[in-house]
């Protein structure tokens, strides 16, 4: 495929480890100031890139010195059993028409996940834009339609756009269970974290179209961490990874940008004013396997309140605790790998996961099941 | 005796009742076009002289599958031809040469005559292409709501080869794995045909009998290790299910998997992969390294195989497992089909 193949080139690819493998040694001697270090822990933000490493074998070609570690990208993975419970006490109501991404419907809340629902009676449909719901609410004028929010600032703009529409049609049946999560509350919680193990980050490319590349400038500047946003091909994740390293190697910590044909300084106008004007900052968000994080969801503006399905329908707000066996969180703090978690693979598996890691096929912990049980002989 | 054609535009509950109205459509839709003695007759049951079958072969295949595809008609195919490729490839794949199918049908009150007609007209073409008769049958018709337009179950019977022994645990090392033609150009049909996507392509479904290729196959290798249509679950589904069963690895080459360009595209925005897509009309088979330039000859020489090529090969190691030399340069493993695969979000 034009435009695609040219950046899954092999033999492209061979140069770039080349020149990885000839600075990684120059990096671990400069990391390691005196003490014992082996390797250089990088950690792909974004569940995308961690998919595409797999997909392509990437961790394969790197040299054992360089170790990626999977973060908390994929918005499916991070949600927590009690809003997965809150979503099927949505879905359950009388004349409610609970919409969705196809990805949240395997994600198991404390008792069940929304298949199950929908087998036992919910109506339950799946979209693949949010702007659908509007077809579906006006389609079905005594029904309200409610759209399970969910994602990273890359969907959010969506979602917004999809009230405004709303609004200005004078659709009523229509409102948002809101669950947006913001990437840079979540990364300044796992670098505040004392048990940290990453050297740098390859960032989200996808997020940084929205928000652009200044928001990571704290990265560099307060915890000295270099982070490099890439695109998603394989030749762009290996060249994110080469100028980390490169930022090592002259002593530099920066924010980079490798994603230079999609993201710029700014990220777009237009998708952050739409956030602002429909969303505001939850002060108390929960993730899955990293606990409650300050400033780091959205919720619907007070403006815009007639939307809000949690108001709306008076909802109760589950509570439920991560499974005590799950040890997510050290996996995405980089403490832990996926198969040194106690259940990973016996009772945490694709097919029934405990923790967000496991989740979607994009969560670590499911791409090791998949993609990496031979060459970690788990 | 002409047919004559009833009147009635839509079926009713009257049509499955067992009394005229039911007889009537009966012989307008199904028995005007399956047209063959034995169906004729209209007994309870189909009347099937055995000893001309016999000398096909030494072992009857029997088997069954229920087409419940929505929509009905999409491009390239629609539910009838699937109905009857689909079992009649089923028993080909077990190296059966298929010959006599049944069609039950359970229409959803409501459903249109006309299409109904243009379904059986649709499962009469492919009979005849594939060299098969439909002999009995069954219509139920149920509320409105009850089934969604129109189900169809296909049994068929077939008789197997003699010496021929076809079997998912047969696979050896040094095997070669071959297909017929390009991957999943089925399930991307269907997908795209969902209106909710909103996208539009020229793919189409790439249903067809394979009893002819099949044939054509086991007249120059009667030795084939293992055969299967790779339908729901695609190529990856297969090669694993083969690769358990045989306790063997399995080396694919994903530079030698045939894809579509548009099916390539489809799966790119939607975060698919070809290899688990499903398939109406693809073969994978195993044959013994030593044959597979013979087979693989005679495969393109066949319509059905034009496009045949050899993506894989038996190994040793890892037991029970499938690897893929990807296109990329490196090696991953290619696991089973969890869930539906469902399209990615961010």
């Amino acid at each position: 495929m034009k435009y695609v193949d040219e950046f899954r080139d092999p033999n492209r690819a061979k140069a770039i480890i080349k020149e990885i493998n000839k600075i990684s040694d120059r990096v671990i001697d400069y990391l390691s100031n005196g003490k014992k270090k082996e390797q250089i822990k990088i950690m792909e933000i974004c569940g995308g890139h961690t998919h595409a490493i797999f997909k392509y074998g990437i961790k394969e070609i790197l040299p054992p010195t360089v170790e990626l570690i999977h973060g908390p990208g994929c918005p499916v993975c991070i949600m927590p059993k009690g809003k997965i419970d809150d979503a099927i006490e949505l879905a359950g109501k009388s004349n409610v028409i609970f919409v969705t991404f196809g990805d949240t419907m395997r994600v198991p809340g404390a008792k069940k996940n929304l298949i199950e629902a929908k087998a036992e009676g919910a109506d339950i449909r799946l979209v693949y834009s949010p702007l659908d719901c509007l077809k579906i609410a006006k389609d079905n004028q005594d029904k309200e339609v409610i759209f399970f929010a969910i994602g990273f600032e890359t969907t959010a703009p969506s979602t917004a756009l999809t009230v405004l529409q709303a609004e200005k049609e004078g659709i009523n049946n229509f409102s948002l269970f809101a669950n947006h999560v913001l990437v840079m509350p979540a990364l300044q919680a796992l670098l505040e974290s004392p048990d940290l193990q990453l050297d740098g980050f390859v960032g989200p490319g996808h997020v940084s179209t929205i928000i652009g590349t200044e928001p990571y400038q704290i990265i560099a500047e307060k915890y000295h961490k270099p982070i490099v946003i890439s695109g998603f091909e394989p030749l762009d994740i290996l060249q994110s990874i080469w100028m980390v390293l490169k930022q090592f190697a002259e002593g530099r910590c920066q924010v980079e940008n490798q994603y230079t044909r999609l993201v710029g300084k700014k990220g777009s106008k237009a998708g952050l004013n739409a956030i602002k004007k429909v969303f505001t900052v939850r002060s108390l968000f929960e993730w899955r396997g990293l606990g409650e994080i300050p400033n780091s969801g959205l919720e619907i503006s007070p403006e815009y309140k007639q939307f809000d399905a949690e108001l709306k329908f008076n909802l109760s707000n589950n509570k439920v605790p991560d499974n005590k066996a799950c040890q997510c969180g050290e996996i995405l703090r980089g403490v832990l790998n996926p198969w040194e978690c106690k259940v990973f693979g016996t009772a945490c598996t694709p097919e029934t996961p405990i923790g967000a890691c496991m989740v979607s096929t994009e969560g670590a912990c499911s791409a090791y099941y998949k993609y990496g049980k031979i060459s970690q002989k788990v | 005796m002409t047919q004559k054609k009833i009147k009635d535009k839509t079926i009713t509950l009257s049509h499955g009742n067992g009394g005229k109205a039911m007889r009537d459509l009966i012989d307008d839709v199904f028995v005007s076009n399956f047209d063959n003695p034995i169906l004729k007759e209209l007994e309870d049951r189909a009347s099937i002289d055995l000893v001309n079958i016999m000398l096909e072969g030494d072992r009857l295949a029997f088997t069954t599958d229920s087409y419940v595809v929505d929509p009905i008609f999409f491009p390239g195919s629609d539910i009838g031809q699937l109905a009857v490729n689909g079992t009649v490839n089923d028993l080909a794949v077990g190296g059966a040469k298929p010959l006599y199918l049944s069609c039950s049908v359970i229409i959803e009150e409501g459903f249109s005559i006309a299409t109904l007609r243009q379904v059986a007209s649709s499962m009469k073409n492919a009979a005849n292409l594939a060299g098969v008769k439909i002999v009995t049958g069954d219509t139920k018709v149920v509320d409105r709501g009850a089934a969604d337009k129109l189900f169809i179950n296909t049994a068929g019977i077939g008789i197997i080869r003699r010496g021929v022994n076809v079997s998912a645990a047969n696979l050896q090392p040094g095997d070669a794995i071959i297909v017929n033609g390009s991957l999943g150009n089925h399930g991307a049909a269907i997908l795209v045909t969902r209106e909710e996507l909103a996208l539009s392509s020229e793919i189409k479904s790439d249903c067809q009998a394979l009893n002819g290729l099949i044939e054509v196959i086991l007249d120059v290798c009667p030795e084939v290790r293992a055969m299967r249509d790779a339908t729901r679950g695609g190529l990856a589904t297969v090669v694993n299910e083969f690769a358990i069963a045989s306790r063997v690895g399995i080396r694919l080459f994903e530079e030698s998997i045939p894809v579509d360009e548009e099916v390539k595209g489809v799966c790119e925005i939607l975060g698919l992969d070809p290899m688990y897509l499903a398939n109406e009309g693809k073969l994978v088979l195993v044959v013994p390294r030593s044959h597979r330039e013979s087979v693989l000859a005679a495969m393109q020489s066949h319509p059905a195989g034009k496009n045949a090529t050899i993506l894989g090969e038996v190994t040793e190691q890892p037991e029970a497992v499938v690897m893929l030399k990807t296109a990329f340069g490196t090696e991953r493993v290619v696991d089973m089909l969890v869930g539906d695969r469902l399209p990615r979000i961010c």
